[in-house]
């Protein structure tokens, strides 16, 4: 029998596969497998209520979840002048490190308010450290129709308690007028 | 497990033990002690929230019932005595005990709010520990639980949420048996029950932060905390309090190298397990104005500079110059150590003074003789212990709060009876019951000679403040008298530093550790401790701090070195600014100061919490402490005069690292008996109107700054007059009153109170009243006064 030469050989393999149809994703270019599935755990959000008062309270229950300590919170003080959420206390700094977070969820499991969920999105990569430690401000939830941002004060006649049991729909006008000052 | 000294455990006495089971377990305890106490001892924690050792039993919030044997319900172990053959049963021996306890727990949280998440005891709460340990897994509660308001203010700085309450009365007892300023009470009754104050009547006390460390719920809350961090990003050290000579030990709590909260530390031989407000609350002075790199003077302006440059800088402003030391009050003994060799070594000079404040010769030589390396001399316990202590020129709460708290605990148990002779009644001497002897300055010195008939034959102790050096002949009479009745003197001054500046030899004619600087002997000793030859040790006499103002304003002294000390301080601050003005000014600092404007280097040093150090209180004891940053990279003074040293070209046998510094001291060891003092007669009593006066614990003191909820604590600014002096002088209770010196004025409300005949006292640092920077006089001077018409 001739020994075909391994150079040959060789080459057959990459000719066969001219005319196989490539998987090549074309990413990010193309993206075949978004969105993903409801259920993917992928970047944070900070969640706000119908009238735009943050749900978190600075409670740190989501940094003490978790077991890759990702997340660092500092809490303080709402006053009648400044409100971010009802009732005393807010989440004053609010960051989650993506460089250590292992997105296994723990936190939202953790958090007392429902402040604290996640999104699908899963982009979070990027050329520099510091740019994976997100803040507050990238991880608010975007503000919807019929909310107004924060600090603005409660709906009147509310408690904290009604925010919690979501008697809340919508800023009332007053609270418009306080977030657009 | 260990038994507090202060704790309400009886003394153990061998003929008086008896014994009692504990869970099948015999113990041996001396009558009288509490069924808790004595699971203690074995190791049996039994839940509980009212208890507190240091308190009196009440017995309030049932969460440590126990079963006891022949009783017929379960009993609250912390209010039972044990008598001989006691059978108690824990719940970890009976299902009696333990369902009692789960009950209690169910009705403690029928109404307590769902808060946790936002309660800032969160993660160090007995409440949540015990609810889990000692309470069922669900609650069968299905009402809607009781509402108060949230958070209100009880004082400007403690804050009361009355849904999380539990009613322990933790925090009334302490304010009534501790404090001593009752105005917190429990109020109403059954699920309305709460804490609470008067509508018109904060909770003012010096004390108020030790009701939110032992409120074993998150019902008290201090503003300067509240929601700052949780119990787990915390870095909790043992510290010591840099405020004043009481020397408390503390807790320092710290996120990401930044204080955020102190914590009394328990330390049964000194503060027990209190703090005052101002060792609680006043740390932000760590973190702000600070500097953080050396600066040199350049054309008139301050530039920054790298160590080595401003190092060589100072060196060279100070090589062969006529030098002086100025090192404040503030110094941990091995800085003081330092700077007093620095001066002696490396200066060569013994113009050194750490009196930043009024000072005089005779206190000098007091302090010479009586206290310089003592050591320990009279203890708290020795106070509590006596049955008569004196305090001259020296108002415990204001000046050593600490030290008001054991006279009172020992006042309070009826076995001491404090005398005070003062210039004013305050709030402190009526809480001790004191036997006042109301002073005009400059006459203490009669005064005291006339406690020979009170002190005969008693256990006495007499303290004397700061204040006396300015009555002259006031420590001669206190040492006569001490001698005649023998009574022993403790020395209290106010700022945290003073005692080590003393022990460590920074007054003119002293050396470390009580070795004088005349006696060759004493030069010898400490040459070799330092490692230099004993001709480095100048034998010349040195200036003391208000020589060297003068001298340095005649253009006598070329160049000072500071620690810290702020020119507005004292009365001559004119002087010491134009003294500073003349001379070569190296600076040693960790904040922006009052010196600063006037130095020619500044050299930045690193704060309290960025060091290790020790601190000498009053008593005499060492009160060592490590950093609280550890991966501070922060120098300490003594370092930095290493440096400067170095460049000049001395070099020691040590170098300079704190503990080498603490070991060298220490080979120095104590004095063992006082020495003599030169006893000086008073000169004669000043006519007219003169001034006294005190610092507020809480005031415009540079380590106050920035500290809105604290300072709004702060006891009223008012003069206070009798109302002799008011009617000879014109003046109306409730107006306000002008006081003149030559130089100066102030203004403030008058009230006519329990004052000294011809005097005018006024808080000497606070807001409006800073008598050192307005009157630019000393207590004990003439002032005249006038009426300021109505407020
Ligand atoms: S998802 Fe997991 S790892 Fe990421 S922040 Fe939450 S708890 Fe931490
Ligand atoms: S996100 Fe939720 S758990 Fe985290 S701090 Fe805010 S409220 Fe607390
Ligand atoms: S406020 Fe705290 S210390 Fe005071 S009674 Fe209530 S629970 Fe006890
Ligand atoms: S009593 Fe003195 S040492 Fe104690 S905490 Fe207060 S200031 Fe500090
Ligand atoms: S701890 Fe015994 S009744 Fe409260």
């Amino acid at each position: 029998m001739v020994e075909i030469p391994q150079v040959i050989r060789a080459f057959g393999t990459t000719f066969l596969n001219m005319f196989k149809k490539p998987i090549t994703e074309q990413y990010p270019e193309e993206k075949h497998l978004y969105p993903p599935k409801p259920r993917f755990h992928g970047r944070h959000q900070l969640n706000r209520y119908a009238d735009g008062l943050e749900k978190c309270i600075g409670c740190e229950l989501c940094a003490w979840a978790c077991p890759a300590d990702a997340i660092y919170v500092e809490g303080e003080e709402n006053t009648d002048e400044e409100r971010f959420s009802p009732g005393e206390r807010f989440g004053k700094v609010y960051q989650i490190n993506y460089l250590r977070c292992i997105m296994c969820g723990l936190c939202i499991e953790a958090c007392p308010t429902r402040a604290l969920t996640m999104t699908n999105e899963f982009e979070l990569a990027d050329d520099e450290r510091g740019k994976l430690i997100y803040e507050k401000s990238d991880l608010l939830a975007p503000l919807l129709p019929g909310m107004a941002p924060a600090p603005h004060s409660m709906v009147e006649g509310f408690t904290d308690r009604d925010y919690y049991s979501g008697k809340v729909t919508g800023a009332t006008p007053k609270q418009i007028e306080e977030a657009g000052n | 497990m260990t038994i507090l000294a202060n704790s309400n455990q009886p003394k153990s006495n061998d003929n008086d033990l008896i014994t009692a089971v504990i869970d099948g377990i015999a113990v041996r305890v001396p009558k009288g002690t509490l069924a808790i106490r004595a699971a203690e001892m074995l190791g049996i924690e039994i839940p509980r929230f009212c208890d507190h050792p240091a308190l009196s039993p009440v017995a309030a919030c049932r969460m440590c019932l126990v079963e006891i044997e022949g009783m017929p319900k379960p009993q609250p172990s912390c209010a039972i005595t044990l008598t001989e053959g006691m059978q108690v049963k824990t719940q970890n021996s009976s299902q009696v005990a333990s369902s009692a306890q789960e009950g209690v727990m169910e009705f403690l949280l029928l109404n307590h709010p769902l808060d946790c998440p936002t309660c800032d005891k969160g993660g160090e709460c007995p409440l949540q520990n015990q609810a889990m340990s000692n309470g069922r897994a669900d609650s069968r509660f299905e009402g809607t639980k009781r509402n108060f308001q949230k958070a209100i203010n009880i004082n400007a700085q403690v804050l009361l949420d009355r849904e999380r309450c539990v009613s322990c009365a933790r925090c009334t007892r302490f304010a009534d048996e501790i404090a001593g300023d009752p105005s917190l009470e429990l109020l109403e009754r059954g699920a309305k029950q709460q804490v609470g104050v008067a509508d018109d009547q904060p909770f003012e006390s010096y004390y108020s932060g030790n009701t939110v460390q032992i409120c074993p719920v998150g019902a008290l809350t201090s503003a300067a905390y509240r929601f700052r961090a949780r119990p787990f990003d915390l870095v909790s050290s043992e510290s010591v309090c840099e405020h004043c000579a009481s020397g408390c030990s503390l807790r320092t709590d710290s996120r990401r190298g930044k204080v955020l909260r102190r914590l009394a530390g328990d330390d049964s031989e000194v503060n027990e397990e209190w703090n005052c407000d101002k060792g609680r609350f006043a740390f932000r002075h760590l973190m702000q104005d600070r500097i953080t790199t050396p600066l040199v003077r350049e054309h008139g302006e301050l530039r920054p500079a790298s160590w080595p440059e401003a190092i060589r800088y100072a060196a060279e402003g100070l090589r062969n110059q006529r030098a002086a030391v100025l090192a404040g009050g503030r110094l941990t003994l091995e800085d003081a150590y330092a700077y007093s060799r620095f001066a002696r070594v490396a200066l060569g000079t013994n113009n050194v003074d750490f009196r930043n404040r009024t000072a005089s010769s005779e206190e000098q030589d007091f302090l010479t003789n009586h206290v310089a390396g003592t050591g320990l001399g009279v203890t708290y316990q020795d106070l509590e212990d006596a049955q008569v202590v004196v305090v001259i020129g020296f108002e415990p709460e204001e000046e050593s709060p600490i030290i008001m708290l054991r006279l009172r605990k020992a006042v309070r148990n009826k076995t001491l009876k404090v005398i005070a002779i003062d210039s004013a009644n305050s709030l402190g001497f009526k809480k001790l019951n004191a036997d006042l002897r109301l002073t005009k300055p400059g006459n203490e010195s009669a005064a005291i000679s006339e406690l020979i008939k009170d002190l005969q034959d008693q256990n006495s102790i007499i303290l004397v403040g700061e204040r006396l050096a300015s009555s002259h002949g006031a420590f001669s009479a206190t040492v006569a008298v001490a001698e005649k009745v023998g009574a022993r003197i403790g020395w209290v001054p106010r700022r945290a530093g003073e005692r080590a500046a003393v022990d460590a030899g920074l007054l003119p004619n002293l050396l470390p550790a009580g070795r004088k600087v005349f006696e060759p002997r004493d030069r010898e000793v400490v040459a070799s401790a330092w490692g230099v030859s004993v001709e480095h040790i100048p034998t010349k006499p040195g200036l003391t701090q208000l020589e060297i103002i003068s001298s340095a304003v005649q253009g006598e002294i070329d160049a000072i070195v500071t620690a810290g000390v702020d020119i507005n301080d004292v009365a001559n601050h004119a002087a010491f600014a134009a003294a500073l003005n003349k001379t070569f000014v190296v600076s040693l600092e960790n904040r922006a100061s009052s010196v600063i404007e006037f130095a020619d280097v500044v050299l930045p040093v690193g704060a309290i919490t960025e060091r290790a150090g020790t601190f000498v209180d009053w008593e005499g004891r060492l009160r060592t402490f490590d950093a609280v940053m550890q991966e501070s990279l922060a120098l300490t003074d003594a370092r930095v005069l290493h440096l400067i040293a170095i460049e000049l070209g001395h070099t020691f046998k040590d170098d300079a690292k704190v503990t080498s510094l603490r070991s060298s001291y220490s080979s120095l060891g104590a004095v063992s008996k006082p020495g003599t003092m030169n006893l000086v007669a008073a000169s004669t009593t000043k006519t007219g109107l003169v001034l006294a006066g005190w610092h507020h614990l809480l005031d415009n003191g540079s380590l106050q700054a920035g500290e809105p909820h604290l300072a709004a604590t702060a006891r009223a600014v008012v003069a206070k007059v009798s109302s002799e002096t008011a009617q000879a002088n014109g003046l109306i209770s409730g107006n306000r009153v002008i006081v003149r010196s030559k130089l100066g004025a102030i203004t403030l409300p008058l009230e006519i109170s329990e004052v000294a005949p011809e005097t005018i006292w006024l808080p000497l640092n606070s807001e409006g009243s800073s008598v050192a920077m307005q009157l630019q006089i000393d207590i004990g001077a003439e002032v005249s006064v006038s009426d300021g018409g109505a407020i």
